[in-house]
């Protein structure tokens, strides 16, 4: 039992991490936590990649003489590398909007920014002065 | 380099040139300093992207099938594109919409964002277009992955540029990064299963490989974090949330260019899934599309245009309908018959004419308003605006199926596949949630027209360089509601390229 545990133990941890992630997305209501949450949802999937590109008793995938060489697979490295890339990229997107969140409500709180956009949905409905938001 | 030279190069990569002329482009206008000489660079990419599109979709009508190595790499192991007839027709559409979306993105921007961002804006606005061509282009599972990111962050770069207006444009555009990430991890993780099994990720040769393998636990999982991740950015039911907020707080050009295309693209995917990736496993294919698509599709409908009744924001009315529309073009796939995916693909076409118009016109009301578009600010608007008025409506009545308009062609097509399966209670559903559509259409039309301008209400002016794209789209509205022959034998072969057989 705990030998079969072990030999799947990265794919415990990818869904860990997976489940991990998403539960902190969906129920934090803070936005800088929710980008944290989202970056170890997509940790987990990097991780997902490098273990299947793992071939029991392979070398690094370098061209040897041996013929009868095993070697990793160097494909599924490679894909993450343009994922984390991405994921680098989504992080940087997410925090430069949370700077500005924060500036234009004074708050990254979700229900804080709920309530004063339920505050500019009153004002636009104001015959008396259009355009007062922002 | 002589004209013939930059000719010809063209004219033999034309299936990566619709994809990396914007994506080239993007690099340099993000550095040109005068907004005006960005927009005309955005305008000439777009243009040539079109251009590209138009004379693969004449090529892919006589061949069937275009190829594209790139790099000369052969598949399955370098990266391909691959254009056959639903291909082409997706970016006929796509580019040309986006193409017009520009031209009206010039005079609607200035009113609508910051002036200090116009250049740089361009920029997204090309990224977001290559990104998106490149999504329907792709023939590589991880290589769909990557342009769906680059259009997923263009496009929250754009939504978010309309806080120069309205703040509600940041957590609008934060939510979406957020809940299409997610959707984007989902769809990777989906393409991981499937590369574990078969060690393969282009798209033909994982079909080829998957109907070898027939079933198990890693396929099905796969197939379904991959439909997940892509019903998220096609916006379906219920993963739509980030919809409304999104088109609605956007700039209305960036409103009037995503609702055109981007959610038409994401369909496309998901039906490039379906009845390419899964063609053979019909048997998880057919529980997906009668157990999760085909209810999800009408409840997309009814709730899209429900809330779209009680809305009073006119661009959050719009994204709600949008909602409401997206369910009709995966109501058809879902069908699974040549009729039904034929019916799809002419709603991707006549709702990207009909949505970019009626975004436009919202847009063109904003810049004359200076104010949001709601149901107190159009008070009267058909007096004081008749030209853009006249265009809103004429989208509007093709929105909600008049005969003679594009929306028409749509729903007769749609309710004759549906009859062909013999479906009468979701055809019965199809039209009360078109009779539904007239009741938010007339809340508009009766605040527009009806009633009388508030005294001192300063005069408006109508600028031709606004209204004129959005008058091109509008009279599209009538041409293909009078002749659909070219579009309908279109999506015929586009659904004959998906499915096979005729109608």
């Amino acid at each position: 039992m705990l030998m079969q545990l072990a030999s799947i133990w990265n794919y415990l941890i990818v869904i860990l991490l997976m489940m991990m992630g998403l539960f902190i997305v969906i129920s934090h209501e803070n936005l800088v936590k929710k980008l944290v949450g989202l970056s170890i949802f997509q940790t987990s999937v990097f991780l997902f990649y490098i273990t299947l590109g793992r071939v029991s008793g392979g070398t690094a995938p370098i061209l040897t003489d041996a013929p009868d060489t095993v070697y990793s697979n160097p494909l599924p490295h490679v894909l993450i590398l343009t994922a984390i890339v991405v994921g680098v990229a989504t992080i940087a997107l997410g925090l430069a909007l949370i700077l500005r969140i924060n500036e234009a409500f004074g708050s990254i709180e979700e229900d804080e920014i709920l309530a004063a956009k339920n505050q500019s949905a009153a004002a636009d409905m104001m015959p008396s002065k259009p355009g007062a938001d922002s | 380099m002589s004209d013939s030279g930059v000719a010809s190069i063209f004219l033999q990569n034309l299936p990566v040139m619709v994809v990396a002329i914007p994506l080239l482009l993007a690099a340099i206008v993000a550095v040109v300093p005068v907004p005006r000489l960005a927009w005309m660079l955005a305008l000439a990419g777009i243009g040539g992207s079109f251009l590209a599109a138009i004379l693969l979709q004449s090529i892919t009508q006589s061949v069937g099938r275009v190829t594209y190595h790139l790099g000369n790499w052969e598949p399955p192991w370098g990266i391909e594109f691959v254009v056959d007839s639903a291909t082409s027709l997706t970016l006929v559409v796509m580019s040309g919409l986006a193409f017009l979306a520009t031209l009206f993105a010039r005079g609607s921007l200035l009113a609508e964002i910051n002036h200090k961002d116009l250049g740089k804006c361009y920029a997204a606005w090309l990224l977001a277009c290559g990104g998106l061509f490149g999504l329907v282009g792709t023939g590589d599972a991880f290589n769909l992955f990557v342009f769906l990111e680059i259009s997923a962050l263009s496009s929250v770069i754009l939504i978010s540029m309309g806080a120069g207006t309205d703040r509600r444009a940041l957590s609008a555009g934060f939510n979406y990064l957020i809940i299409g990430a997610v959707g984007a991890t989902f769809y990777v993780i989906g393409v991981g299963f499937l590369y574990a099994i078969t060690g393969t990720l282009n798209i033909v040769d994982l079909a080829a490989r998957i109907s070898d393998i027939g079933g198990g636990a890693a396929l099905y999982a796969g197939f379904g974090f991959i439909i997940a991740g892509i019903m998220v950015k096609a916006a379906i039911f219920p993963v739509h949330i980030w919809l409304p907020a999104a088109y609605g707080y956007a700039p209305s050009a960036v409103s009037s260019l995503l609702a055109a295309i981007a959610t038409k693209a994401a369909l496309y995917v998901l039906a490039r899934m379906l009845f390419t990736l899964f063609e053979g496993v019909p048997a998880i294919t057919e529980i997906a599309l009668n157990y999760v698509i085909i209810p999800l599709s009408l409840a997309g409908i009814f709730v899209g245009t429900i809330m779209a009744i009680y809305e009073k924001d006119i661009k959050i009315l719009l994204a709600q309908s949008s909602v409401a529309q997206i369910g009709y073009i995966s109501l058809g796939f879902g069908l699974a018959s040549a009729a039904g995916v034929s019916a799809s693909f002419i709603h991707i076409a006549n709702h990207a004419l009909i949505k970019g118009g009626l975004f436009m016109a919202v847009g063109s009301f904003v810049a004359a308003l200076g104010s949001r578009a709601n149901m107190n600010s159009f008070v009267g608007i058909g007096r004081r605006m008749p030209i853009t008025a006249a265009a809103f409506m004429v989208c509007g009545l093709s929105l909600a199926g008049l005969p003679l308009t594009a929306g028409f062609i749509s729903k007769l097509y749609l309710i004759r596949a549906i009859l062909s399966v013999d479906a009468y209670l979701i055809a019965a559903l199809v039209l009360l949630s078109s009779a539904l559509s007239l009741i938010y259409l007339w809340k508009i039309v009766e605040v527009m027209w009806m009633q009388p301008a508030p005294a001192k209400s300063p005069q408006l002016v109508e600028n031709p360089a606004i209204y004129l794209p959005l008058w091109i789209v509008a009279l599209g509205n009538i041409w293909f509601g009078v002749d659909a022959s070219w579009l309908v034998s279109a999506s015929r072969a586009a659904a004959a390229a998906l499915i096979g057989g005729g109608l």
